[in-house]
């Protein structure tokens, strides 16, 4: 499908998303409150399911977050980009680890490096860093001077 | 008795295996939910390597943070830099001279041998058998060593730069590939002879470790483990980069989905390696080996998503730029972090002793699930 085609039946699917022109993909913007019920319906299209996550990741844009989430699908390749803005003092979303079952480990890595609240996620707890770690590195106001990472 | 398989009762025996354990190859840290011998939980602790790469390459230009990629996926390190090399020159859009697509496309593959003979002989170990190690490292250390002398290094070689290689091919490049396929090709017998064919091995691979096609997707797991169940999903086939669209091989598919079909994914990968660069090595075209680039790159604002086919499966660079000379946030999709998150799926239910095999054939890099 080309990407034109693909945005015309997505706008049928999912009449709130917004889309950002640029980019080789489609991109759409959706509410937080609404990921969760459109991530079961692209999940579960009847022609080509958007059944692969292959990225999830967050942007830490100063005044709030994105989540970034990477979709295709294994029947016909077609690749979208769903991304949600997060408020800054408290970013919450809910999970879609029971949808796509390899967002358990990447939300997990979310939470660890950006403090991200996964609403209803089975096993929330920090990933890489120690459990008594104060603060989420990858935010960009995040400092330490301990350890170093600013080269 | 039948108990709910995942959840702990009173008389489970919980064991760690690793950081420091033979078995793990690095410091993967799992800790293993028993009863008697039954496995009936695999967790993973993570980040004994975690160097928090991604924040790193926020500080770092466009030219200098590929070196930190060689890090990740220590064993595929050519084609990290490769992909991070395309990432960048999509968004500068940058023309790569057809001489330095050749010798990236050669450099990716013998990498992918590489990286495969290692896991063939760690595996064999892991399992007790300790001479294939041997076997495998001969073979080995002829590509490390062609590697050394165009590179200069024999595992990060840093070769790939936006725009092209490096520095062009050592004159005795062609002579020692060539030398290497003779070889290569006058022993492969013997890894069936010694391994494939062995009644013992195919006893503890066969059925051991099964993945559905389905939970494949669903766990993300991609390149010779998800191929091994089925699933179609050959960046190099699907979506083509460089000049793999105009060669001749063929995706390695096996349905069984267990440990023995992931297995004989690698071992056939190889071969298809081996055609790759048998059709490209008399076939270097002339000309430069690196496109004129800006001395300091400077991404245009937008985002930019580069993937590539590593040696255990689909690793993504996603770059956002704000139009500087560094990159607002890098994200690496990893393949190793996906893959081992299907270790607990795959293994639940089974005998303590198949985890190994499990564990081997999805052949995991913990640098590269760490980063």
């Amino acid at each position: 499908m080309t990407n034109e085609e693909l945005k015309n039946a997505l706008t049928e699917l999912l009449p709130t998303a917004v889309f950002e022109e640029g980019g080789e993909w489609i991109n759409l913007y959706l509410e937080a409150s609404q990921w969760k019920a459109s991530a079961l319906t692209l999940r579960n299209l009847a022609s080509a399911p958007f059944n692969f996550m292959f990225c999830l990741t967050c942007v830490d844009w100063k005044t709030h977050f994105t989540m970034v989430y990477h979709l295709r699908s294994t029947t016909s390749l077609d690749n979208i980009v769903v991304k949600v803005k997060l408020d800054k003092t408290n970013p919450e979303i809910m999970t879609v680890s029971d949808i796509w079952r390899t967002a358990e480990m990447l939300e997990r890595e979310v939470y660890d490096l950006f403090g991200v609240q996964f609403l209803e996620h089975p096993d929330l707890r920090r990933l890489f860093l120690t459990d008594d770690w104060v603060g989420y590195p990858l935010r960009k106001d995040y400092e330490d001077p301990i350890n170093m990472i600013k080269l | 008795m039948v108990e709910e398989i995942g959840k702990t009762v009173e008389g489970d025996l919980v064991i760690n295996v690793g950081p420091q354990h033979p078995a793990t190859h690095g410091v993967l840290h799992l800790v293993i939910t028993l009863n008697g011998e039954t496995i009936k939980k695999v967790e993973p602790h993570l980040g004994y390597i975690h160097r928090s790469i991604e924040k790193m390459c926020e500080s770092l230009s466009y030219r200098q943070f590929i070196y930190t990629t060689s890090r990740m996926d220590y064993l595929s390190a050519h084609i990290n830099n490769h992909a991070c090399a395309l990432c960048v020159e999509k968004g500068l859009q940058i023309e790569v001279p057809e001489r330095a697509q050749v010798i990236r496309v050669l450099m990716d593959e013998l990498t992918r041998i590489a990286s495969h003979e290692l896991w063939w002989g760690a595996m064999a170990m892991d399992l007790g058998a300790f001479t294939p190690f041997f076997h495998a490292f001969r073979e080995r250390e002829t590509i490390n060593d062609i590697m050394e002398e165009t590179c200069g290094a024999r595992l990060t070689m840093n070769y790939m730069v936006p725009g092209g290689v490096m520095a062009d091919l050592h004159p005795n490049f062609q002579s020692r590939v060539k030398n290497f396929l003779q070889l290569y090709k006058s022993k492969i017998h013997e890894y069936d002879e010694l391994v494939t064919g062995n009644i013992i091995f195919q006893n503890r691979m066969k059925g051991v470790g099964y993945l559905s096609a389905e939970d494949a997707i669903s766990y993300g797991v991609t390149g010779p483990a998800g191929r091994g169940s089925g699933v179609s999903c050959d960046v190099r086939k699907l979506y083509p980069y460089e000049i793999y669209s105009k060669l001749q091989f063929d995706e390695v598919l096996e349905t069984a989905g267990d440990s023995f079909a992931r297995y004989m994914v690698r071992l056939r990968e190889m071969q298809q390696s081996i055609r790759i660069v048998e059709q490209l090595i008399d076939n270097i075209p002339d000309g430069e080996y690196q496109a004129k680039t800006k001395a300091v790159l400077k991404l245009p604002k937008g985002e930019f998503y580069q993937r590539v086919e590593t040696a255990r499966g689909e690793l993504g660079v996603y770059i956002v730029s704000e139009g500087g000379t560094t990159p607002y946030r890098i994200k690496f999709r990893s393949p190793g972090f996906s893959n081992l998150s299907a270790l607990d799926h795959m293994t639940r239910g089974e005998k303590l002793g198949d985890l190994v095999a499990s564990m081997g054939t999805l052949d995991l890099v913990i640098p590269d699930i760490d980063r």
